[in-house]
């Protein structure tokens, strides 16, 4: 069969392109429905990621947030029509201690190899969830985003101590208010504070405790635990910030991505004797969970569904090019392509 | 219920001198129609595809498909008939005699040699034969229709944003092709070789599904070698 994938060539400019698939092997063949765009792609979409790492990986399919419909199962072990969220990251080894995520032989969709924007995906068994069939689509596409927080959280329960009464969280963004949100649901009588930089996002966060303007935090604020959802060049504030902020042996788990390396205040992370956990991705386990967390607590996923910005029906590579423009116009929540191309 | 005609009843003169009808050759090492036949299977909501074959390939055609593709619970192979609305009809009288015919009942013929075509060309021959009754699938006319009755002199030329060229799938209701067809004479069927004329002479509205300049129709030597270069251009990131 010949299946269209749709790649970003160069910035701002995509193009159709065929791969020849056999529905005679073992791979899940998975419809796109609804695909969410990341800042990552915005990054590949824009030119911003420098001229080294778009010669490496364009031509390339983005996005890796999405769910779809299960069209063909060889086995048939999931019925046509099952709805699934699809797991970006493709581990080709296993390893006792390292996560799938870490591995340096794991692939990641849209970061080198091809994303979801494709006719058709072909996934390995182990690569879609099914998600509940009456959960909102919108806030379904965006798993991906929910299982980075739900895959530190993890990291964070295993790696820290066990004295959790405050949290802080840094980051005003999508992922700040999901990292938080899940706090306060996981750890009711913990208090969770939000620090942001702009006012009108943190009064999105009616949930939380308490939540500062990171120029205006009062002095006597502690926290016990920091989780740093900021990213770029911001991060280097938000992590020395939490240092200073974090009561002694407290854990900063660090998700923000930056493209250049940042200055850290090592000598109070020593006085303190902080715990620093990196976290990146998630694996099919946090995909698992996270599914779980949405049936456990339905609300959270209506708290979810405040995080759906734009949605883009795409037809065709012009709509495409609209709903990417559209998101980096767009100053809140996550831009969501219809998927009817 | 939603049927699917893959149309390949032809044999093919085209492609000059070729072993077998068009459809049976390797795209990238897998024929043709297996492509096509691949791509109406991952759509859900097929009760049954049928795939019209001239009379002498059909056990050729089975055995492809059996070789290609494992679950051909909902593939069903049948004789085509004289001509192309032939071949159509002969559809409908399989589902007719084999499930009956419904009122809503539509029908999505699609060339064999089409492999390119995409999901949301057929989708939107569904949705909209459901809802209009007849689809053509089109793109844009990107050169100048130039008309000429006797072959030597312009005798028209139409205005070109009007224009459209026809591709497929042609999506029916059955029903109405099928009364549509059955009054015409011998002459006029002869002369209606599209099924999307008919329903337009009949005063039926046919709704244009926009079609990919892509979803091209592999009929003569230069078509297959352009289908395979564009299939093996891709750059290998995997």
């Amino acid at each position: 069969m010949i299946n269209q994938v749709y790649r970003l060539v160069s910035p701002r400019q995509f193009e159709v392109t065929y791969q020849d698939h056999s529905l005679k092997s073992d791979m899940i063949v998975v419809r796109p429905t609804h695909l969410s765009i990341c800042n990552a792609d915005q990054r590949y979409y824009t030119g911003s990621r420098g001229k080294e790492a778009m010669a490496k990986k364009l031509p390339m399919a983005l996005i890796h947030e999405g769910i779809g419909i299960v069209v063909y199962d060889p086995k048939g072990e999931f019925a046509h029509g099952t709805k699934v969220v699809m797991v970006p990251n493709d581990p080709t080894e296993e390893d006792p201690i390292i996560a799938e995520n870490y591995l340096r032989s794991s692939r990641f969709r849209s970061s080198g190899y091809d994303g979801f924007m494709q006719d058709y995906v072909f996934l390995k068994r182990d690569r879609l969830v099914e998600i509940p069939e009456d959960m909102n689509p919108y806030v379904a596409a965006f798993t991906e985003l929910i299982t980075i927080a739900m895959h530190s959280i993890t990291r964070f329960e295993s790696r820290s101590h066990k004295r959790r009464n405050t949290f802080g969280v840094w980051g005003d963004g999508n992922l700040g208010f999901i990292m938080a949100l899940i706090l306060k649901k996981k750890y009711p009588e913990s208090k969770v504070i939000a620090f942001g930089k702009t006012q009108y996002k943190l009064d999105r966060f009616s949930f939380v405790d308490e939540s500062h303007l990171i120029d205006e935090i009062p002095d006597s604020v502690e926290i016990d635990h920091a989780f740093e959802c900021v990213g770029g060049l911001g991060s280097q504030y938000a992590i020395n910030q939490s240092i200073d902020f974090i009561v002694p042996e407290g854990s900063i788990s660090i998700l923000g991505v930056s493209e250049y390396p940042v200055e850290i205040n090592t000598r109070m992370v020593l006085e303190k004797g902080i715990t620093m956990i990196g976290s990146s991705r998630s694996g099919r386990n946090d995909f698992q969970n996270t599914v779980n967390l949405y049936k456990e607590y339905p609300d959270i996923v209506d708290y979810f569904s405040t995080l759906i910005g734009e949605v883009q029906t795409v037809t065709s590579i012009q709509s495409i090019i609209e709903a990417f423009e559209k998101d980096l116009t767009s100053s809140w929540g996550k831009t969501i392509m219809e998927w009817k191309i | 219920m939603i049927y699917a005609e893959i149309l390949a009843g032809g044999k093919g003169t085209r492609m000059g001198n070729v072993s077998m009808p068009k459809q049976f050759l390797p795209l990238n090492d897998k024929p043709i129609i297996i492509h096509t036949i691949e791509k109406f299977l991952l759509n859900v909501q097929f009760e049954k595809i049928i795939i019209a074959s001239p009379k002498e390939w059909i056990n050729y055609t089975n055995d492809i498909i059996n070789k290609y593709i494992d679950n051909r619970e909902r593939l069903v192979v049948i004789e085509g008939g004289e001509d192309r609305n032939g071949t159509i009809m002969n559809g409908i009288k399989y589902v007719e005699d084999t499930f009956g015919l419904m009122d809503d009942d539509i029908i999505i013929t699609h060339d064999s040699v089409r492999p390119f075509i995409t999901h949301r060309i057929i989708e939107e021959n569904i949705q909209y034969g459901l809802e209009f009754g007849a689809v053509d699938t089109v793109i844009s006319a990107i050169d100048t229709i130039v008309e000429s009755e006797d072959g030597e002199s312009i005798s028209h030329i139409p205005v070109r944003d009007f224009m459209y060229q026809g591709q497929t799938p042609q999506t029916f209701n059955m029903k109405m092709l099928k009364e549509h067809y059955s009054s015409l004479s011998s002459e006029q069927k002869a002369i209606l070789s599209d099924a999307c004329k008919i329903c337009v002479l009949k005063g039926e509205k046919v709704k244009l599904v926009t079609g990919e300049v892509f979803n091209i129709k592999i009929t003569t030597p230069y078509d297959l070698k352009v289908a395979n270069a564009i299939i093996q251009e891709r750059i290998n990131h995997d």
